[in-house]
């Protein structure tokens, strides 16, 4: 019971993020928050491919947050590398819930998606996100 | 000094286990348990009396009227009111300052105004305001804590002028745990000719606590915050603001005398209490009122305070943490304490206590301008009551240690 929520790789993730930082030049800017608890992400990318057929080449990601909502934007940031924009459309909690791979409460599953929320924020709302080009 | 074992037997809930181990609830600040001496009055009144209560001539219904009057003179002499006429039954401590912006802020109010609050308030003690200032054209102005989460006096001084016309402010912090000198307070405004409502929410059920004492104007707490059931508040306010205010939700029992075209008003307090009331929360809590008045609030003060003293040194102890408010016990610091481990978010903190059964609260706290003015996005907080102990302290210390483990800080 007691590590089984803080899985290992949860805790690798949050300890070792991957992909933490900001994009020079990215392409898209999305950012999340939860005034809530103060959670905080900002995902930059970098897209290739022709446009309709766009893919992520490069990802960051950065913010402040519980190990939840951070370990989730590291494994995601991950998990979307050279995936197509139409497919990350699609994404939904589930996939996060897979994802992480534990059963989480109403108020910790917002933890986990906002890291998803900032992604698609950066790929699909244009008024709250920053497009360069 | 009170036998907190047979204390907590009185509280079922504390036999519950959380996983395979027993609960340790330290999160009275949010929510207090219940005893069995109030649970079996709810039952007792649905099961033998239940009736709807000034209406009927019937015997349940005299015995519904009794005992929710009754109630209502348990809760006057608790604050030691001048008489039952100045308690209003409300839902919570929310819709009692709710009551009184609604109505008396609606009457006095006008543009430029100027209200007094802290930076330390609660939700639902900012919001109203913020909604009646925005209604009237009036000013809202905030006093500052210090290093130690003490209200500045100073600024007291300097922000309460002609042009304030209230000043609503906290007794006990529900993050900082300190307590505020209200006799102070209504000192100075009632010299600028302000009106004072004190947030007694967590203060009523710690400490003995007196209306005529404290010389305040308007009074709000809480029935589930002192062992009684949720849905049931209390504003006390003096009889002559009530009785020239205009009625807060109009209906049935506020009335005197209805035709198609108007109505005049009941006297106070049923002015002010429209429709069936929470009849079960009100006797529920006069039975709340009682369990504590047999401990003593005096007791139930120092119990606390010893007891946070001696959570105060363990935390202290630890490495990497960081406690909001006063940090030594004493006089000044009710058993709420708010914290941070460094390198640890709050909700981990709560959910790994929560691995090992202990019950704390994690977030902003319903006090998001006090959380930035502390420069944190969020904390955990502990806080006791009558049925904690110090044993329940060091099972929150070894916690920490294994939050601090998990998570290598």
């Amino acid at each position: 019971m007691s590590n089984s929520f803080y899985r290992e790789e949860i805790l690798d993730h949050f300890k070792k993020p991957r992909n933490f930082g900001k994009l020079q030049d990215a392409d898209r800017v999305g950012r999340a928050v939860n005034r809530l608890c103060g959670d905080d992400i900002v995902m930059t990318l970098k897209l290739a491919g022709d446009s309709g057929r766009h893919k992520i080449a490069e990802i960051k990601f950065r913010g402040r947050g519980c190990a939840i909502s951070l370990a989730t934007a590291s494994m995601l940031t991950e998990m979307v590398k050279g995936m197509l924009v139409s497919e990350i459309k699609r994404l939904n909690r589930n996939d996060i819930l897979d994802l992480i791979g534990i059963r989480l409460s109403p108020t910790r599953l917002k933890c986990a998606l906002l890291p998803l929320e900032a992604l698609q924020t950066a790929l699909f709302d244009e008024g709250r996100s920053k497009r360069i080009n | 000094m009170f036998d907190v074992e047979a204390i907590k037997k009185d509280f079922p809930i504390l036999k519950r286990k959380i996983g395979d181990k027993k609960l340790v609830y330290l999160d009275s600040a949010a929510t207090t348990q219940k005893p069995l001496q109030v649970i079996n009055t709810l039952v007792d009144f649905y099961q033998n009396h239940n009736a709807n209560i000034h209406r009927g001539i019937h015997t349940l219904s005299e015995e519904a009227t009794t005992l929710y009057e009754e109630a209502r003179q348990g809760v006057a002499k608790f604050i030691k009111a001048k008489s039952p006429r100045e308690i209003i039954f409300v839902r919570n401590s929310t819709e009692a300052i709710n009551l009184v912006a609604l109505t008396w802020g609606e009457v006095n109010l006008k543009e430029g105004d100027e209200i007094v609050l802290t930076v330390a308030e609660h939700h639902s003690n900012l919001v109203p305001w913020q909604l009646l200032a925005k209604k009237k054209g009036a000013v809202l102005k905030f006093i500052d804590i210090d290093k130690q989460g003490n209200l500045r006096l100073d600024q007291l001084k300097s922000l309460v002028g002609l042009r304030t016309k209230l000043v609503s402010v906290t007794y006990v912090s529900n993050v900082l745990g300190v307590t505020n000198p209200i006799v102070e307070v209504v000192k100075l405004a009632h010299r600028q000719g302000a009106k004072v409502l004190v947030d007694s929410s967590q203060a009523v059920p710690r400490l003995p606590v007196s209306v005529v004492g404290l010389g305040a104007d308007f009074l709000a707490f809480t029935g589930h915050k002192m062992l009684g059931p949720t849905g049931i508040g209390v504003l006390w306010a003096r009889e002559e603001i009530l009785e020239a205010l205009p009625p807060f939700m109009g209906g049935g029992d506020m009335i005197r005398e209805v035709t198609l075209e108007d109505s005049t008003w009941n006297s106070p307090p049923h002015k002010f209490e429209a429709g069936t009331p929470n009849i079960a929360g009100a006797i529920g809590l006069g039975a709340a009122i009682s369990y504590l008045s047999q401990l003593g609030m005096e007791l139930v003060y120092e119990h606390e305070r010893d007891l946070t003293a001696y959570a105060l040194k363990r935390l202290s102890a630890l490495e990497g943490i960081t406690i909001y408010g006063p940090i030594t016990g004493g006089d000044l610091k009710t058993g709420v304490i708010s914290f941070n481990l460094n390198g640890v978010h709050a909700h981990d903190v709560a959910q790994v206590l929560d691995s090992e059964a202990i019950a704390v609260r994690s977030g902003h706290h319903c006090a998001m301008p006090l959380m930035d003015r502390l420069g944190i996005p969020a904390c955990a907080r502990a806080s006791f009551y009558i049925y904690n102990t110090k044993d329940d302290v060091d099972k929150l210390i070894e916690g920490l240690k294994k939050v601090k483990k998990v998570f290598g800080v």
